[in-house]
């Protein structure tokens, strides 16, 4: 899957300045009519939508993944632009970031029927973003969000959130049902926005890769990483083959870290309440060993543009490879115990099935998408280097239910253990962090990893002075919601909490 | 299921004790056991990861008396964490209204208690003290376990305030 044998990265298709790592290249235009054409073309490759914003120039901007690399395609838009042609045609989740777009920045998606507010809660008196000094008056003001109703005999509302019963994210759940049988679920976020993006403006780079790191908490490798490659390639800067082996090394043990969290709140949330109580502590050793060896318990700030903030020791690898060897053998034991537990399996399995052709349809990747026959990963698909060298196994199952997202989450880390365990043991030193140069022009870039949940996505425009002029970092947090909507219907709603935690969406890194 | 019961005893108690005592805390005697109310205003979800850590077996929090609560009207303690987005403002204080007196004010993570990494954002209060003043604050990004524990202590034991 070499990006440059590919038909789409070649000059007649405008897709034809590749980048390294993993193959991508920006297509800019200021045709409308091109932008919705190469997105056709895309969407018609079997290409997936990750993520669509807008920043400070007037453009949008549409991340796009293929099997042969990722497309950035931007549209740019005259100063005074009122409106941009809507890609949910071609790519149906577009919709809900055209929204967002239209929230922040006032810009109307053409050709987009649902212009409900998505991130606009009915408090701000103008789009904070907009790129016009008068901008138009809000819609939303005042008025209360107009969920899509279910009529029938015997159907009846349930509203739940934004503050929910227990320690989550806030969020809205709406669910038409009939008895304990739901018929239809419709999310409503925003209420962890933040406004990062308007944060990110102005920054350097050291606070710029602070703000990186706690888009998602959970995900604060991913997230830095992403961002620090973006920034490594706006500034053509080289990083050292020891700095990217303990950079993978940090984003497997996110990727475990979260997979065990998330084992033990499955069995709980399905009535094993010992569960928690099997994997937490094992979390919890991971937390102390990345406190003591890479100062934070979350590995926040451990990578960094140019490197990562603690280099590895000879005492430090030793103490990695005890931790593998112990993980190993209690995971597989817990493996054993979930698996041969008649209660947890009725629980995890024919619950919350996303089937394999709507997972395609939405474009999800990730773990979801991986529990539902889409076989997406970065770390397989694109020989992203250390790891491509230990061959990265793909995770795959086609039923779509808590159970293959269970079974997903197993695989995955005992593939990061092995993998950890190779990059450890080969790792060549030193990791030496490299210098940023200060660009003399604007400069942009974008870098993609794999995180726990799927694809981040970062991009930046750096200005000279080193200081950030925008900034985007995306995960398929807001595509997730799409997937649970799709699947929680013909659920019972005790169940939801057991599927919302199988997809556990970032509800942080939804409300860009 | 063996495998389960074995697993079980061979793990035994792995719960440690609060690092400082409860007389440093200032923590009276126990009278009764108290209840948290958690809401997030907007973290990154980093709190939220070091919440359910005081969960785990290792840091326990309900050993020492104390328990998450779903319902507000239950809480003794609001422990509240991320800025405080702009969107989360009515629904926080909704939640405290809904809190029987004598109730305290938890602030988790730097960001409830000044706006953290997101301060001077558009969509945020830059933290609790100009919503519902904190009566305890626990700094950190996030705070580790042991430091919400106490804090949590320190909370139960201060006065009661936002009658
Ligand atoms: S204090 Fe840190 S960890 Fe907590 S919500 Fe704020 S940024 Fe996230």
């Amino acid at each position: 899957m070499e990006g440059d044998s590919s038909p789409f990265f070649s000059p007649e298709t405008g897709f034809d300045r590749l980048h390294g790592g993993i193959p991508h290249t920006f297509l800019v235009t200021e045709s409308p009519d091109r932008y919705l054409a190469q997105a056709r073309l895309l969407s018609s490759n079997g290409a997936r939508l990750l993520t669509l914003w807008s920043e400070s120039l007037p453009a949008i901007r549409a991340a796009i993944l293929l099997r042969e690399g990722l497309v950035l395609l931007s549209l740019s838009l005259p100063k005074d632009a009122v409106s941009f042609p809507s890609l949910s045609s071609i790519f149906p989740p577009a919709a809900r970031f055209e929204r967002t777009i239209h929230d922040l920045f006032g810009l109307i998606p053409d050709g987009l029927a649902d212009l409900r507010p998505w991130i606009d809660h009915g408090l701000w008196s103008h789009p904070p973003l907009s790129h016009t000094p008068s901008p138009l008056t809000r819609l939303a003001q005042g008025m209360d969000y107009p969920f899509v109703r279910v009529r029938g005999d015997g159907v009846h509302e349930i509203p739940v959130g934004p503050v929910h019963a227990g320690i989550i994210e806030p969020g809205h759940f709406r669910f038409s049902v009939v008895g304990e049988k739901v018929l239809r679920l419709e999310t409503r976020m925003g209420y962890t926005h933040k406004g990062i993006a308007r944060l990110f403006r102005g920054r350097n780079l050291p606070e710029a890769a602070r703000l990186a790191s706690r888009i998602s908490g959970d995900s604060a490798v991913a997230t830095s990483l992403a961002f620090s490659k973006a920034v490594e390639e706006a500034l053509d800067i080289e990083i050292s083959e020891g700095v990217r082996f303990v950079r993978a090394i940090l984003l497997e043990r996110e990727r475990i870290a979260n997979h065990l969290a998330d084992l033990g709140a499955l069995g709980n949330d399905a009535g094993l309440a010992v569960a928690l109580s099997l994997f937490h502590p094992l979390r919890e050793a991971m937390h102390r060993i990345n406190l003591s060896l890479f100062g934070h318990r979350l590995l926040f700030d451990s990578v960094v543009p140019g490197g990562v903030s603690t280099g590895l020791s000879g005492a430090m690898i030793e103490t990695l490879l005890l931790e593998n060897e112990r993980l190993q053998a209690e995971v597989s034991l817990l493996e054993r115990i979930y698996a041969d537990h008649g209660g947890l399996q009725d629980r995890f399995q024919n619950t919350g099935i996303l089937s394999p052709e709507v997972a395609g349809r939405l474009g999800i990747g990730g773990v979801a998408g991986r529990a539902s026959g889409q076989g997406w990963d970065l770390r397989v698909d694109h020989r992203e280097d250390p790891v491509h060298r230990f061959a990265p196994a793909l995770a795959l199952d086609h039923i779509g239910d808590v159970a293959s997202r269970v079974r997903i989450r197993f695989f995955e880390i005992f593939e990061s253990l092995r993998l950890t365990h190779a990059l450890l043991t080969s790792f060549p030193g030193p990791d030496i962090c490299a210098t940023i140069p200060d660009p003399p022009a604007p400069r942009e870039g974008a870098g993609i990893v794999e995180g726990f949940r799927g694809e981040v996505l970062g991009w930046v425009r750096i200005l000279p002075g080193k200081i950030l002029a925008d900034a985007h970092i995306a995960d398929g947090s807001p595509l997730l919601w799409h997937a649970l909507e799709a699947s929680v219907p013909g659920n019972l709603v005790a169940d939801f909490p057991l599927i919302n935690k199988s997809f556990n969406p970032s509800y942080s890194a939804s409300d860009l | 299921m063996w495998k389960l019961l074995w697993k079980i005893l061979k793990t035994g108690t792995l719960t440690e004790s609060p690092t400082r005592t409860q007389e440093e805390t200032g923590r009276p005697p126990f009278l009764h056991s108290a209840s948290i109310r958690h809401v997030d205003a907007g973290s990154c979800n980093g709190c939220e990861l070091e919440l359910w850590a005081l969960e785990n077996p290792v840091t326990s929090l309900s050993s020492l008396g104390f328990s998450f609560v779903a319902s507000p009207r239950h809480a003794d303690i609001l422990l509240v964490t991320g800025p405080v987005s702009c969107h989360m403002k009515e629904a926080l204080e909704t939640t405290h209204q809904a809190m029987p007196a004598p109730k305290r004010v938890l602030a988790v993570g730097d960001c409830a208690i000044s706006g953290g990494v997101f301060r001077g954002s558009y969509a945020t209060h830059d933290g609790l003290s100009s919503i519902l003043p904190p009566d305890v604050t626990v700094h950190g990004c996030p705070p580790p376990p042991e430091a919400i524990v106490e804090g949590v202590l320190r909370a139960f034991g201060s006065p009661p305030h936002h009658s």
